[in-house]
């Protein structure tokens, strides 16, 4: 076993994650902007819940409360040769890398405003401008795209990694382990990200993956360091994470991490026995006691860095905002019909001479 | 004029790419130190270095995903299948990813990926080598596939796919690999979505695309010696983008077609062609539209039956003998 926290040379003291250097240097402000980014992502999930329930939108709805610690932690750290992307459990990551909740519920309401145009849903938020690749519906489909971003970042000789996000579900894809490989061989600057909220949709880890120590151990067999990170404690998904985005700056090698977390919620809102096959005491010990959220506002309240009323004031705005973004989505306007066959080929929709040559789509 | 191989014009098409655009990276198995399982890209990796011309493990849904990732960001792929048939194991990469992330992101990103290699029968190898999945392919909005039948088509199409900014498969056949045929020194590209008329006649299109192109040629031949029956032969190229009105012109003007495939026939690529002729040129037909395709069952290995359940020159003459 390798997990890469224990390497002496990073000067982590794993009893206490706030003295590592990249936490050290967080400024109140910083502090209290983490603490807002995971607030306003629970809120936005409660209101589209809420919208979800009421039959505003279709499809499916995978929330993010009680992981959203992993993608504002991860998201902090980016810098501008670092990239994201992730499978379909996706609102949490977007709001991080700072695309808006009115794009974002614009999208859920399939309406036009929407970050895809309402052609992609819930699974599917992007923002390349963001480095923000997705928003993946296929269950581990991602993990070659999060390998073939890194190959960019290499064969650009830039300083910088992606950081590709999947469930515990997606460690028994094959194409997980062909990224593995892959990213071993090639030495990619990729961190794939296990977020192990114990169950594949409504099979708990039990039943679903054989394995050795941990998931991430997994990554062992492929020569590849990996860590254990508790992912309520964003101190130490920081801590931990920026070892990664490091190993992938300076070395250009993939790192495997496994944030142990929990979803309040089902698998997705349609998730009819999401309170079945997990146990409702379990369920309320988690939101109790391991809620990322309360976890940093008591730490930060500790710290003399906020005050409850700090607190109230951040969730009232992101309240507020969340309601706004469902005003604003609830305004838009649905795509055309003519939006169908937009954003299909590039050449066609940039009139290109290839855009124009031949027949692309074959209605009458 | 010059006069090479298939497999070398499809050779220069890449290294001429590489030599233009520094973010054209050649990737497959075998592609780079064994020179390419058939010497497609013989020379390249010496020439170009570990960098632009990259080995992979036999990992198809892992590299043909990676290269998706990579062209999101502008690295230019070409990614070598050894055999189409392959692509089945990175399918969910293939149609789920390149073909939808434009869709999917409204329009934010393009996946300028070639992924390319040979997708024929004909070659004894079983039912798993021998698929041709331009029709699944076509099937499927936001992709494009090309078939070249001659080595000047392989060239300059390979060309204009490199240069494409939306996943472009190209399908080539390991049968044509060593044909030759003319093709120019001088630099040409070939635009997807314009077919060619490969020979003119008044009597019958046939129209088909790759491999089953050189097998209509024949057939045309024999048919003009033999019976006097002067054949068309449209070489449609590409699939999707499709050049519609170059089958409609040549309808009109022989009144008769016959779409010829080494595709399996139930929603081939002749099926569609057939749709359009009776869409369009209902009124021009002095009969049915006719439909050749491989024989409808998996690839059978036995050498001499195998010859018999793709199309063939003779079949050509038969089906036209009788519909003229």
């Amino acid at each position: 076993m390798k997990p890469s926290v224990a390497d002496p040379e990073h000067h982590i003291d794993p009893t206490d994650f706030a003295q590592a250097e990249i936490n050290k240097s967080l400024s109140p402000e910083t502090k209290i902007r983490l603490l807002r980014d995971m607030i306003r992502i629970r809120r936005f999930e409660e209101t589209a819940g809420k919208h979800y329930n009421a039959g505003k939108m279709g499809g499916f709805l995978h929330r993010y409360d009680g992981q959203e610690s992993i993608a504002v932690g991860c998201a902090s750290l980016m810098g501008a040769h670092d990239h994201m992307i992730t499978a379909y459990r996706n609102h949490g990551h977007a709001l991080s890398v700072g695309m808006s909740m009115e794009e974002c519920m614009a999208e859920l309401f399939g309406r036009a405003t929407g970050c895809s145009k309402g052609k992609g849903g819930s699974m599917h938020f992007f923002a390349p401008d963001k480095n923000y690749w997705g928003g993946h519906g296929i269950v581990g489909g991602q993990s070659p795209l999060g390998a073939g971003l890194a190959y960019y970042v290499k064969y650009k000789g830039l300083k910088g990694s992606c950081m590709c996000f999947m469930g515990d579900g997606a460690v028994n894809q094959g194409a997980y382990h062909e990224s593995l490989n892959l990213a071993g061989l090639f030495d990619l600057p990729v961190i794939y990200v296990i977020e192990n909220n114990g169950y594949s949709m409504g099979t708990s880890q039990a039943r679903s993956s054989v394995y050795k120590n941990c998931l991430a151990y997994r990554a062992d067999g492929y020569d590849i360091v990996w860590d254990l990170i508790n992912g309520w404690d964003l101190y130490e998904v920081r801590a931990k994470m920026q070892i990664a985005v490091k190993r992938a700056h300076e070395e250009s090698r993939p790192t495997v991490v496994e944030i142990n977390t929990y979803r309040h919620y089902g698998h997705s809102v349609a998730d009819s026995k999401a309170k079945v096959y997990r146990a409702e005491d379990e369920i309320e010990r988690f939101k109790q006691h391991h809620d990322p959220i309360q976890l940093w506002r008591n730490r930060l309240m500790e710290e003399g860095v906020i005050t409850e009323a700090v607190y109230q004031e951040l969730d009232k705005a992101a309240k507020a905002e969340a309601v706004a973004s469902v005003d604003f989505a609830e305004a838009s306007a649905y795509p055309e019909f003519e939006d169908i066959t937009k954003d299909v080929y590039f050449e066609v929709d940039e009139f290109t001479e290839a855009g124009r040559t031949g027949r692309h789509f074959f209605n009458d | 004029m010059p006069v090479i191989t298939y497999r070398e014009a499809i050779r220069h098409a890449l290294d001429e790419e590489l030599a233009r655009d520094e973010n054209v990276v050649i990737m497959g198995e075998e592609v780079a130190q064994y020179d390419g399982a058939y010497k497609v890209t013989q020379g390249l990796w010496k020439k170009w270095g570990d960098k632009r011309v990259v080995d992979t493990p036999i990992s198809e849904a892992g590299f043909i995903g990676m290269g998706i990732g990579a062209s999101m960001l502008g690295v230019r792929p070409v990614m070598e299948l050894m055999f189409w048939s392959f692509a089945y194991v990175a399918w969910d990469q293939m149609i789920n990813n390149a073909a939808t992330i434009r869709y999917m992101s409204g329009g934010k990103i393009n996946c300028p990926i070639v992924i390319r290699g040979p997708a024929n029968g004909g070659t004894n190898v079983g039912a798993t080598h021998s698929h041709t999945p331009e029709n699944f392919i076509a099937n499927t909005p936001g992709l494009k596939v090309v078939c070249p039948a001659t080595p000047y088509d392989a060239k300059g199409l390979m060309k204009a796919a490199i240069r494409d900014n939306d996943p472009v498969y190209v399908m080539e056949n390991t049968v044509l690999y060593g044909e030759t045929g003319e093709v120019p020194d001088e630099e040409y590209v070939i635009p997807i979505g314009v077919a060619d008329v490969k020979r003119e006649g008044s009597d019958i299109s046939l129209i088909a695309h790759g491999r089953a192109v050189i097998t209509c040629l024949k057939a045309a031949e024999i048919l003009a010696e033999e019976h006097g029956i002067d054949c068309e032969v449209v070489d449609l190229r590409s699939i999707r983008p499709l050049d519609e009105e170059t089958i409609i012109e040549s309808v009109r003007k022989t009144n008769r077609a016959l779409c010829v495939e080494e595709n399996k026939p139930f929603c081939g690529v002749g099926a569609q062609i057939a749709s359009l002729i009776q869409d369009r040129c209902f009124d021009d037909l002095d009969g049915p539209v006719g439909r050749i395709s491989a024989v409808d069952a998996p690839a059978i290995y036995s050498p001499p039956l195998e010859k018999l359940q793709l199309p063939y020159p003779e079949q050509v003459v038969q089906k036209v003998l009788a519909m003229v």
